[in-house]
């Protein structure tokens, strides 16, 4: 179905992809993992001809999907063979509303009105968007937004559908409905589906292959999950535990991993996990009766937090459940519509931005809205000068972060993970009391999620208060000590990390359901608890 | 199913033919009245007919710089001096133009009248807006003119895009304590602005080329060639026949033949420039006899008014010297007749 024949690409001198040389059969989900910047995404756009038709660059060899060579069909004359999900549903688009948009690829292609009604409909139940018909685009959740941009490729009936990063905005329960809908595509429909994605424990488990792209230095390699996954550097917790355990082939499943851990859970039923003793300090954010509202919609209601020296609190919930307001109207730039909040004697919202910051540093959804300078160098500079600290102290917490970020790079050009380092060391450069943080794993793989876990747990054990907000349940487990629950705008539950995310399927890490009822979090927990034994 | 977006916007259009013809504040108050009382009961939940609002204040300030001009720089004056304001002398070339001096009654009168115009003819445009969908109304055009419609349509969410962005940036900005004023501030607000609207015009474009946008039925070049001559033609016979018909002193061939041969390449053009895009439509809005009815009530507005200033109504107050104005019978009875989409069309449910 799929074939890419030798295929290399660089943009000038720059390679992006080298050697890449394999074939997909019909019916088949692959699932494109490797690193930031390994070229994941490029490999996807080449499939429809986006690369390099509309973005440019070099490609040689050569790419065939469905008979057809995408040197000579540009992206929409494939448009009816290849349909494309990109990392943004909502930017991509064109129409106001829910059905509108299932019909444009089709109204592109001139299939006659008939077939699209039936088509829609089809559509409409298959993604469980019936009840959504008639809404407006922007005023959909995220999840339902990337069913819709789903649902938007698929009535094209094209062979192959192609997602970048499907889930990675998506809560939990959010991304499950989406990965059933492509399971089922892939099942009953027999359509090949190409999936690159970060957060492997939501996805690795649905692929049939996985293709593994070391960047620009190796070839590719392609074979069954369990065995790439567990040579490549980036793989799920499942995967890590099965080598800990030298299960063979490592199981990707959580279904595949019970069936073979009973020895372990024996090995592991002496044992409790190493309880790391936070020392808790002083309360420095105390917050009650918090209540933010927009229109008619109460985004939070009443929402009270205490907040000490040492903890870190992670915000879970589902899309649009309030947490994002919350942290804004903590941290006292955002709208709050009652209820006091108070960080080391005074409310913030009270202080004028320089001094705020001092107490609360925010690193907001999307970082790059922090940046403005052209180098690295001159974002350093700019974050002393406003924190009125001495020069350098924001290159120093930067190298800190991400050692050996060149002074004249110019920040659009840094991965996720070095922007975000960039951002958090803006944030801490005035060395605030509290840090909270807003989905900070969104683009990160696993090696750079560790950095940043670490960088945490550090900046904790220094006497600061951490609270981030996130859908990514394994970074919960491997950098929370509590987690707060919200839901529809209230607090519904708080309490110790252990406990709460071990307590619902919906939050549980792998390594906790495989291990269940056993309260194991980690990879790094078991395997502390094994060597110390 | 909703109501062709065409019959909202010639139902509105035939108000503000009314409102342009008047400048009488009754008739217009009432022109208003009907267009707004029309949006409130029929327009929908959807995001474009909450703009109506804007669209109304616009209309104030509209009115509020006409007066002002009015105060300042004068105009139509008259007998009864309300106040004086000290006049700086200019030099004589620039004739009735004055700055300061007095203000009379029958002179702001005359201000706010035509003022009055200028918002009744927004809020007239904004009830369509809120009505219809405007993206609905550019679908319904020919499909030569396909791509020039979706380049309108996608400039048209731009602006909000970019309001969205703004003011994500100035909370964001607020994090770094920055309280930069001035040009610095516009630098730091305008660059992430900037740069995430060129992301999300890439995106959007990246996009739409994946899901067909622009597919071609296989023309061969020359064809192409000849429909955009063939348009570009009838476009220019089109501009020049009807300066030709509205210049009384240009000789009668640039006149009424320039118009019709200009408008025959134009529909030629875009007959054979249908063929160039092949492209069909989901749910066309079609015309429907509640849809006819709504356009013809809002002809039936203008008609009646034409028929009365032709059998001699006034339909512009006078000023000096300033009376009350009365409200023109017979063109009341028109604008009230554009009452009737209350009638035919109940109000959706939102879903």
């Amino acid at each position: 179905m799929i074939r890419f024949e030798n295929v290399s690409f660089a943009y000038g001198d720059t390679p992006v992809l080298s050697g890449v040389d394999f074939e997909l059969p019909e019916g088949e989900l692959c699932l494109v993992i490797g690193g930031t910047g390994a070229g994941k995404s490029t490999l996807l756009r080449a499939i429809n001809g986006l690369v390099p038709h509309f973005t440019g660059g070099t490609l040689t060899g050569r790419v065939v999907v469905d008979g057809r060579t995408t040197r000579d069909h540009p992206p929409r004359e494939l448009a009816d063979v290849v349909g494309m999900v990109g990392q943004d549903p909502a930017a991509g688009f064109v129409t106001d509303t829910v059905e509108e948009e299932l019909a444009y690829s089709m109204e592109s292609l001139a299939l006659p009105e008939a077939v699209m009604r039936k088509r829609v409909e089809e559509t409409l139940d298959l993604l469980g968007l019936a009840e959504l018909r008639a809404r407006t685009l922007s005023t959909l959740s995220g999840g339902q937004q990337q069913r819709v941009a789903i649902g938007a490729a698929l009535t094209a009936h094209p062979r192959v559908l192609v997602l970048d990063e499907p889930t990675s905005a998506l809560d939990p329960g959010a991304a499950e409905d989406v990965l059933a809908a492509l399971h089922r595509l892939v099942h009953d429909l027999g359509m090949t589906v190409v999936i690159a994605e970060h957060r492997l424990e939501r996805v690795a488990q649905y692929a049939d292959r996985v293709l593994w792209l070391p960047g620009a230095a190796g070839a590719p390699v392609l074979g069954d999950p369990g065995p790439v996954l567990a040579e490549a550097p980036v793989a799920p917790p499942v995967v890590r535990l099965g080598q800990l355990a030298r299960w063979s082939p490592p199981p990707v499943s959580i279904r595949d991993a019970r069936r073979k851990a009973g020895p372990l859970r024996e090995r592991l039923a002496a044992l409790r996990p190493v309880v790391e003793q936070a020392v808790l300090g002083d309360v420095l954010l105390s917050a009650s009766d918090v209540s933010v509202r927009y229109g008619a919609t109460h985004a939070v209601r009443a929402a009270g937090l205490t907040v000490r020296a040492g903890e870190r609190v992670a915000l879970m919930g589902r899309n649009g459940s309030g947490k994002s307001s919350l942290l804004w109207a903590l941290q006292g730039t955002g709208k709050r519509a009652g209820g006091t909040v108070e960080v080391a004697g005074s409310d913030p919202a009270a202080l004028k931005p320089a001094r705020r910051r001092a107490r609360v540093g925010l690193v907001p959804q999307r970082p790059a809205d922090l940046l403005y300078l052209h180098t690295v160098a001159a974002e350093c500079a700019q974050a002393d000068r406003e924190s009125a600290k001495p020069a350098g102290t924001c290159r120093a917490i930067l190298d800190d972060l991400a050692p050996g970020l060149a002074d004249e790079s110019h920040p659009r050009d840094l991965s996720e993970g070095q922007r975000l380092a960039l951002v958090l060391a803006i944030a801490l450069t005035p060395a605030p009391d509290v840090l909270l943080l807003d989905e900070p794993t969104r683009g990160l793989d696993y090696p750079a999620k560790t950095r940043l876990a670490t960088a945490l747990r550090a900046l904790a054990a220094q006497g600061h208060a951490v609270l981030l907000a996130t859908h990514d349940v394994e970074f919960v487990a491997e950098t929370a000590t509590r987690v707060v629950v919200m839901a529809d705008g209230d607090i519904v539950t708080d309490g110790p990390a252990a406990e709460v995310v071990t307590a619902s399927p919906v939050f549980a890490p792998q390594v906790a359901k495989v291990l269940a009822p056993a309260p194991w979090l980690t990879v790094t927990d078991v395997r502390t608890a094994l060597e110390s034994a | 199913m909703t109501v062709h977006p065409g019959a909202w916007w010639l139902w509105a259009l035939g108000l503000a033919a009314v409102a342009a013809r008047t400048t009488n504040p009754l008739l217009l108050g009432l022109v208003a009245v009907v267009a707004g009382y029309v949006v409130m009961r029929c327009r929908t939940a959807a995001p474009w007919a909450a703009a109506y609002g804007m669209f109304l204040k616009l209309g104030l300030i509209v009115i509020a710089i006409r007066v002002l001009f009015h105060v300042l720089i004068g105009g139509t004056s008259g007998p009864t001096e309300l106040f004086a304001l000290p006049e700086v002398p200019l030099p004589d070339w620039t004739g009735d133009i004055r700055l300061g001096g007095p203000v009379s009654a029958e002179g702001l009168a005359h201000a706010v009248y035509q003022g009055l115009q200028l918002a009744v003819l927004l809020g007239c445009v904004g009830a369509a807006n809120a009505l219809a969908n405007p993206k609905r109304l550019l679908k319904t055009l020919p499909a030569a003119l396909y791509e020039v419609s979706v380049a309108v349509v996608v400039a048209l969410t731009v602006a909000p895009q970019l309001a969205v962005a703004a003011r994500d940036v100035r909370r964001a900005r607020q994090l770094r304590g920055d309280p930069a004023r001035g040009r610095r501030a516009v630098r730091t607000l305008l660059v992430p602005v900037l740069e995430d609207a060129l992301d999300r015009a890439l995106t959007l474009a990246a996009a739409m080329d994946s899901r067909g946008y622009g597919r071609t039925a296989g023309l061969p070049a020359r064809t192409r060639l000849l429909t955009s001559a063939l348009v570009v033609g009838g476009l220019l016979g089109l501009c020049v026949g009807a300066y030709g018909l509205l210049d009384a002193s240009a000789p009668a061939v640039v006149g009424l033949p320039m118009l019709v041969a200009g408008a025959l390449l134009a529909v030629a053009g875009l007959r054979l420039g249908a063929r160039r895009v092949r492209r069909t439509m989901y749910r066309p809005d079609r015309w429907s006899v509640p849809a006819g009815l709504i356009a013809a009530s809002g002809v039936a507005a203008i008609a009646v008014t034409v028929v009365a200033e032709v059998m001699g109504t006034v339909l512009v107050p006078q000023t000096v010297p300033l009376v009350w104005p009365e409200l023109p019978l017979l063109p009341a009875v028109g604008v009230l007749v554009a009452l009737a989409p209350i009638a035919l069309r109940r109000p959706e449910v939102p879903a």
